[in-house]
């Protein structure tokens, strides 16, 4: 005879209705109302400036009536459109290079033994933990002094500076990812590809790449997001013709508070949330898609 | 096994060049210009001449910048522990929660973190002025009260005068933890997450109340993270630009905002550059406390 398993007998009984569990500590009143009140106060005011984008009053106070037209001049403001599509552009180039740059890195710091390599991986998380106002005043001085950016350069060039200035504080974050994505390979995987004949090209783009994919993405996620939100950066590396869309809304903040800026905020918050969404679905395929023992 | 750089000298230096270099040139270098100019003097309205002084540094400790150096830290430390007092609930209630209560939870409290800061804090403004919505409920109480109380026979309350909620110290500490609020959450989650749940239950079977359970058991136990926690919503606070700049009043200004005031309109950039310097060397001491505090909290852990 033997004693037939007990712990599969004590499963955890189901949560009643009228008692919490000890545990369950979401379900008491005063820790329900603090996560009601702090998001109520993360949320209220982003959701009041995206509803009084939509108000006929320009006071931007009582609501008046529902209207379209904030949208239409926003759009119609040509610099405020430069600025949008400044930031986009710029964002695109630095997520792309910044994946590059922080795949290399990560696959440098996860394959190789090296001299130096502390030296490189604190160097690499300097960006990470400096002020930004210090990497600003950094910037500033660089292209100012070091290597000016030519003048007068046709469009997407004359982004230069505050695109080499974003991808030198997003990639970092990048092979932060991506390493930790790496952390999971096996590396006798790579072994097998080699031993079956593989070249080292064909083993990094048919073994390694396909491994570290959901890290590119939300490296990839992280670049832009870091990118689009940056203002203090840019605002030292920005010049009068180079302005991105935080720099805009930041000039038009110290003038007036108008339903323009609100209409713009919230066509900036709705791309960031698309972005974000299509990129966490990516991820979550990708991760389906490779099953990691 | 890593490999030795010497078997690979072809892949070596293809990954390794590229980032490096970017590092090196757009990144390392900058700042050692910075760093450079720290111990320089203007001598004309463009050129610097390195003459190798300490005059920044010490001007930089006179009483009128060593009080904005303190007052940063100030404010940054408050704004920690207010996180610290949202935050730490908030975590613990989503740690605990089903799982897809959980995820919901935790992607609404990530959302606003994806939102540009510069939105965000535009959005606290609207609410905040004196014709913000704070100031339109509390008036509007204000105006039921004064009814009720010429209702019941009482004197009216007079009129309501709209509270100052913005451009001052304590405008800026709001926008502190409305910004900052994320990076303390979400650290502080993932070590509540993966603590051992059954010592919680061992405490509470074993009589101890739960303020008592979470204070003796759940935060030694999550040290860890909240030291994590803190750092992390510490440091962007301490440098924090643009929150002082727009919430802040004339007495407000933090260390970030001095040190763009040397850089653009004083023109005074060897003095602007001290003073960076000195942030990022506090920056670093920073992260040097907490490293020491997370190894002593690793081996109470062991222990």
């Amino acid at each position: 005879m033997s004693i037939a398993e007990p712990v599969a007998s004590i499963e955890r009984a189901p949560p009643s209705k009228e008692k919490p569990g000890p545990l369950e500590y979401l379900r008491r009143w005063p820790l329900q109302a603090i996560v009601g009140a702090t998001l109520i106060f993360l949320y209220a005011p982003l959701i009041t400036l995206m509803a009084f984008s939509f108000n006929t009053s320009r006071r931007n106070i009582v609501w008046e009536g529902f209207t379209f037209d904030w949208y239409g001049r926003a759009m119609s403001d040509d610099s405020l459109v430069q600025a949008f599509i400044n930031s986009l552009t710029i964002a695109l180039i630095c997520t792309v290079v910044s994946v590059v740059l922080g795949a290399m890195s990560a696959v440098l710091l996860w394959r190789f033994r090296f001299p130096g390599k502390t030296a490189l991986e604190g160097s690499l998380a300097l960006p990470i933990v400096v002020p930004e106002i210090c990497m600003g005043v950094a910037m500033l001085v660089f292209f100012a002094r070091i290597f000016p950016w030519p003048a007068g350069m046709p469009w997407p060039l004359n982004l230069g500076a505050i695109t080499i200035a974003h991808i030198s504080f997003s990639f970092p974050f990048v092979t932060t990812v991506v390493r930790a994505r790496l952390a999971s390979f096996n590396r006798e995987l790579e072994e097998a590809a080699k031993d079956l004949g593989a070249d080292e090209w064909r083993t990094f783009w048919d073994v390694l790449v396909p491994h570290m994919t959901p890290g590119l993405v939300s490296g990839a996620l992280l670049a832009f997001t870091l990118s689009l939100d940056d203002f203090v950066i840019t605002f030292f590396t920005a010049g009068p013709d180079t302005i991105t869309f935080p720099v805009k809304v930041y000039s038009m903040l110290r003038f007036s508070v108008t339903p323009e800026v609100n209409a713009a905020s919230t066509i900036l918050i709705v791309v960031t949330i698309l972005f974000t969404a299509i990129g966490l679905q990516l991820q979550s395929q990708s991760e389906k898609q490779k099953p990691n023992p | 096994m890593e490999q030795s750089w010497r078997q690979a000298k072809a892949v070596f230096a293809s990954m390794g060049v590229p980032p490096v270099f970017w590092l090196v040139f757009f990144f390392l270098v900058p700042l050692a210009v910075v760093w450079a100019y720290s111990f320089g003097t203007n001598a004309g309205p463009t050129t610097i001449d390195l003459t190798g002084t300490f005059a920044n540094y010490s001007r930089s400790l006179q009483p009128l910048y060593f009080q904005i150096f303190i007052k940063s830290a100030i404010v940054a430390g408050i704004t920690t522990l207010l996180c610290l007092i949202v935050g730490f609930p908030v975590a613990l209630a989503i740690a605990f929660a089903g799982p897809k209560t959980k995820t919901w939870l935790l992607l609404l409290i990530m959302l606003p973190f994806w939102t540009n800061l510069l939105i965000r804090t535009y959005a606290l403004i609207a609410v905040l002025r004196e014709q913000g919505y704070v100031n339109f409920t509390v008036e509007w109480f204000w105006n039921n009260a004064s009814g009720l109380m010429t209702a019941v026979g009482l004197q009216p309350l007079g009129d309501f005068h709209p509270m100052t909620l913005l451009y001052n110290n304590a405008a800026v500490v709001i926008g502190l933890v409305y910004v900052h609020l994320p990076f303390m959450v979400l650290p502080l989650y993932s070590a509540l997450d993966r603590m051992d749940r059954s010592l919680m239950e061992a405490s509470l079977d074993l009589g101890a109340g739960h303020l008592r359970t979470i204070w003796s058991v759940v935060v030694p136990l999550a040290a860890p993270g909240i030291a994590s926690g803190v750092l992390i919503t510490f440091i962007p606070a301490l440098g924090a630009y643009l929150t002082p700049d727009l919430l802040g009043g004339t007495d407000s200004q933090m260390i970030a905002n001095v040190i763009e005031r040397q850089f653009k309109r004083a023109n005074d950039w060897p003095f602007g550059a001290a003073l960076s310097f000195l942030l990022m060397y506090l920056t670093f001491i920073a992260i040097a406390i907490q490293a020491v505090v997370q190894r002593r909290g690793e081996k109470v852990g062991a222990a």
